[in-house]
């Protein structure tokens, strides 16, 4: 591991950064595990293949930016991702969400992946070393993700197939899971004093509400290419400042389990 | 001042570097292009920087262990440090046209540089290809089959270029 990443002179920027590089890491985590519970069951050996790669992806980016938070302290990485309580993790709550069949599946992808195109892009132009490096690196295997996500999605809703515009097609499971998952991905965009400090700065270069904007313009000509309808709604957040769902509780007992079982174990 | 015993030691990391094998595929290090740069400080202290190709790929951890292992023996090698850079991403272009040869070899198709090049069939040539699978049995890998000599093959998958700012 190399020497401690987060660098910066002023301890006001240097915690607001670490607090927006463990919203980075906890987004990982969180999704990575959600995804390899496809592993073996993905509708088709392919889609079972793709979502475990991407999980195992996602974990390993989680560990990078963990690492980059703990620095040279040893096992600090691991005591990060799994030595913390629940209420401690800073991902955005859809994340955490279970996986309500495949069509949830690939819209959260496909929503999360867009975001994440554009905080890889933030981050790569932070002016950190050797975050921004890290991220431009990364941004350029994300993009696989999202190519994945929105094949998916276009083969789902957007294919003039059968009655796929009607209520009991694809379409409409699609639909369904668009606006279960929306309000929960505005959620992505939830503040605390941290961006703040970061936007005042010049770490961090564009205030979330613009950065909204841009993912809704990435977003939204997808969605409409598939025939689906944003929904109108009020953000679900909490997350960035640590407040969850059972469902993380549940996630945070399964995947901390191995962990929990000798934290000192050396692997 | 480069001494005569700096650079024999340097030579002697470098043969080191180059008879380690990525477990996933059969190409040295060298040749898939992971190494950055190899450093020999206070004459003793080797570091090496590796550019990762797949920043999660299980087989990073395995090359570092083996390339410290391996500068270790040295002798007269004191201190050994192995690092993954990311202050410049690996691309195709830093792959040596044996390393190419050697993949080409083994039956993947290899992009002359970028994922988004039309694909060609590793058995027959033709481009008449349609993709499986983004995701092969290795990050670095997508699946595909020919439609002209009806065979499945993979090709070899370099991180997607850019995305525009």
């Amino acid at each position: 591991m190399s020497a401690p990443a987060v660098a910066i002179a002023d301890p006001a920027v240097r915690a607001a950064f670490r607090e927006w590089l463990l919203r980075v890491a906890d987004d990982e985590l969180t999704i990575g595990h959600r995804h390899s519970e496809w592993t073996g069951v993905g509708p088709d050996i392919e889609s079972d293949v793709a979502m475990s790669s991407i999980a195992q992806e996602e974990l390993g980016h989680a560990r990078l930016f963990y690492e980059q938070v703990a620095g040279d302290d040893p096992g600090g990485a691991d005591r990060l991702a799994y030595g913390r309580a629940p209420d401690d993790y800073r991902n955005a709550v859809l994340l955490e969400l279970p996986n309500q069949g495949w069509e949830f599946s690939i819209i959260r992808l496909a929503l999360y992946e867009a975001y994440e195109g554009l905080r890889l892009g933030l981050l790569a132009r932070c002016g950190q070393e050797p975050v921004a490096g890290l991220a431009a690196t990364l941004g350029r295997e994300e993009r696989y993700h999202g190519l994945f996500a929105s094949t998916w999605l276009e083969r789902l809703a957007g294919a003039p197939h059968g009655d796929a515009g009607g209520t009991a097609g694809p379409r409409a499971k699609v639909q369904a899971a668009l606006d279960a998952a929306w309000p929960y991905a505005l959620g992505f965009f939830e503040t605390t004093e941290a961006d703040e400090v970061l936007l005042g700065a010049g770490v961090l270069t564009q205030p979330a509400a613009q950065q909204r904007e841009s993912w809704e313009a990435a977003v939204r000509p997808l969605l409409a290419r598939c025939h689906l309808t944003v929904p109108v709604a009020a953000p679900r957040d909490g997350g960035r400042r640590g407040l969850h769902t059972a469902d993380l509780t549940q996630l945070h007992r399964e995947m901390t389990e191995v962990w929990r079982s000798d934290p000192e174990a050396r692997w | 001042m480069v001494t005569a015993a700096q650079s024999a030691l340097e030579q002697a990391v470098w043969d080191v570097l180059c008879s380690v094998e990525d477990p996933e595929l059969p190409i040295a290090i060298t040749d898939l292009g992971l190494v950055r740069d190899v450093r020999v400080e206070n004459g003793d202290a080797v570091r090496v920087r590796l550019v990762p190709t797949w920043t999660a790929c299980p087989a990073l951890a395995v090359i570092r262990g083996r390339v410290r292992d391996g500068v270790r023996a040295i002798a007269g090698v004191r201190e050994v440090s192995v690092d993954y850079t990311y202050d410049e991403p690996w691309t195709m272009e830093r792959m040596s046209a044996r390393g190419r040869r050697q993949l080409e070899a083994h039956g993947l198709a290899v992009p002359a540089c970028r994922f988004a090049e039309p694909p060609v069939c590793p058995y027959c040539g033709s481009a008449d290809v349609a993709i499986d699978s983004l995701f092969g049995p290795t990050l670095c890998r997508s699946t595909y089959v020919c439609r002209h000599c009806r065979n499945p093959f993979e090709r070899f998958k370099p991180p997607a270029e850019p995305a525009a700012p």
